[in-house]
């Protein structure tokens, strides 16, 4: 029995803490449950052994759910989070999906919606135990995308790479649309299938997306796989074999936008850990990126706001835009006639590229 | 069934203390100490929190100076929140906005 899944239930009201022991304990997988009643102590659990699912209420005294949240995607990335609420609140419900929960359910009322609750919950241990939050370290996107397709599936495919969230929809097994931050159609699935590592997940499918790509899923694979062979090869992707000039991963990485007049990346915990391409005072924009990202990570766990995404600066001389993973941030200097939301996108671009 | 009477048992009031925080919405002014000048954020929204606000992006714009990238806007996308701050003559304005 070492294989069986742990969940632990966080809510302050012990007759529902009593109520999903005895709906969780019909699970056909035999999941062990623990129960907490504080957030504080939920933590102190997660810390002390690992489980695979966090089923959490919001509404709590001291603590509340997208407290605990916030502590629990920054600390246990990999964990599944449920928020279980009698709040059917829609900003509550935008706001739990925006720090990264897989499912946000109210509280079941009726026989019906208990067997869709329980349902639910096995269904995603089901992915857990198949690998079936399939990391593309074992499986790639395209092989997902294409299984997919020729199962004629209706899916909704939630891709997640460091800070980057993609999304693509199939009706059986038809490739609807993709997006990619504020990129949306053929260009989102190719910069999402140029990710090479990452999380996803299945959502949902989404009957009314409108129509976004145009082209056969296979014929957008191709051009996808070919992509992806030059860029290995080190040939710039389209130029009919034209080799990229050599040079370190940060200058190749300036070049993937124009507008971008230096590349810098830090280790957000050690001061000394830098690298750079064509940035002056790198040292001192370390620190300055390094602190503003450590602060305001910080500030949005306490506004319980999500995580920090993105940060744009704009100045008369230079404009900048930051953003981190795994525990590294990145910032890009670009020339001060880009506008804010050229600034951001650009940032998106050549992070999608640093995290690939 | 016990679990089913507790169900259609009707929900029982839950402890009083519990609430949630909405995201604050608003914004305010800061002078180059750090100080708050004026605000349109709730009052419920503790006042220690805006300060701490107000100093961590005036401390930015400073940081920035000094890595000879003076900047005048600063905006933090979070998941749920924006943040902008504005640097002003003799200090700063900040707005906060929950993303829909």
């Amino acid at each position: 029995m070492g294989n069986r899944h742990k969940i632990l239930v966080l809510d302050d009201d012990p007759d529902f803490r009593e109520l999903c022991q005895e709906l969780l304990a019909t699970l056909s997988s035999e999941p062990e449950i623990s129960t907490a009643s504080t957030g504080a102590h939920a933590i102190a659990m997660l810390e002390a052994e690992p489980f695979s699912l966090l089923m959490t209420d919001l509404k709590m005294p001291s603590m509340d759910g997208f407290q605990v949240l916030s502590v629990v995607r920054r600390r246990f990335p990999n964990l599944r989070t449920i928020v279980m609420t009698g709040e059917g609140d829609e900003n509550f419900r935008s706001r739990a999906y925006a720090i990264g929960i897989d499912l946000f359910v109210e509280k079941p009322k009726t026989s019906n919606e208990i067997k869709i609750f329980v349902d639910c919950v096995e269904s995603m241990l089901d992915r857990e135990q198949q690998g079936g939050f399939r990391g593309v370290q074992s499986k790639s996107l395209a092989d997902l995308v294409q299984m997919e397709s020729m199962s004629q599936t209706s899916t909704t495919l939630k891709v997640t790479n460091g800070p980057l969230i993609g999304k693509i929809w199939l009706i059986g097994g038809d490739l609807i649309d993709a997006e990619a931050g504020d990129v949306k159609g053929e260009e989102a699935f190719k910069q999402i299938m140029s990710w090479r590592s990452g999380t996803f997940e299945n959502l949902p499918p989404d009957e009314t997306r409108e129509r976004g790509i145009f082209n056969s899923v296979q014929g957008l694979l191709l051009d996808s796989a070919q992509m992806l062979d030059e860029i290995a090869a080190g040939e710039i992707p389209g130029s009919g074999g034209e080799k990229e000039d050599g040079g370190s991963p940060l200058s190749r990485l300036a070049k993937q936008a124009p507008g971008v007049e230096f590349v810098l990346t830090a280790n957000l915990a050690e001061k000394k850990e830098f690298e750079h391409h064509a940035c002056e005072n790198a040292d001192q924009v370390a620190n300055w990126a390094r602190d503003t990202f450590n602060k305001f990570s910080s500030m949005g766990e306490m506004l319980k706001a999500g995580k920090l995404n993105h940060v744009v600066a704009l100045g008369p001389q230079r404009n900048a835009g930051m953003a981190s993973n795994e525990g590294e941030v990145i910032c890009i200097g670009m020339n001060s006639r880009m506008k804010t939301e050229q600034v951001l996108d650009t940032t998106k671009k050549v992070v999608v590229q640093w995290v690939s | 069934m016990g679990f089913l009477k507790k169900i259609f048992g009707g929900g029982k009031p839950k402890l009083e203390a519990a609430k949630i925080d909405r995201l604050p919405t608003g914004s305010f002014t800061v002078d180059s100490k750090g100080k708050i000048l004026t605000s349109t954020l709730p009052q419920s929204f503790p006042e220690i929190v805006v300060k701490d606000i107000g100093d961590a992006v005036l401390n930015s714009f400073a940081e920035a100076r000094q890595a000879n990238i003076p900047v005048s806007e600063m905006q933090f996308h979070f998941g749920g929140l924006k943040i902008t701050g504005r640097e002003q003559r003799s200090g700063a304005m900040i707005f906060l906005a929950p993303v829909r």
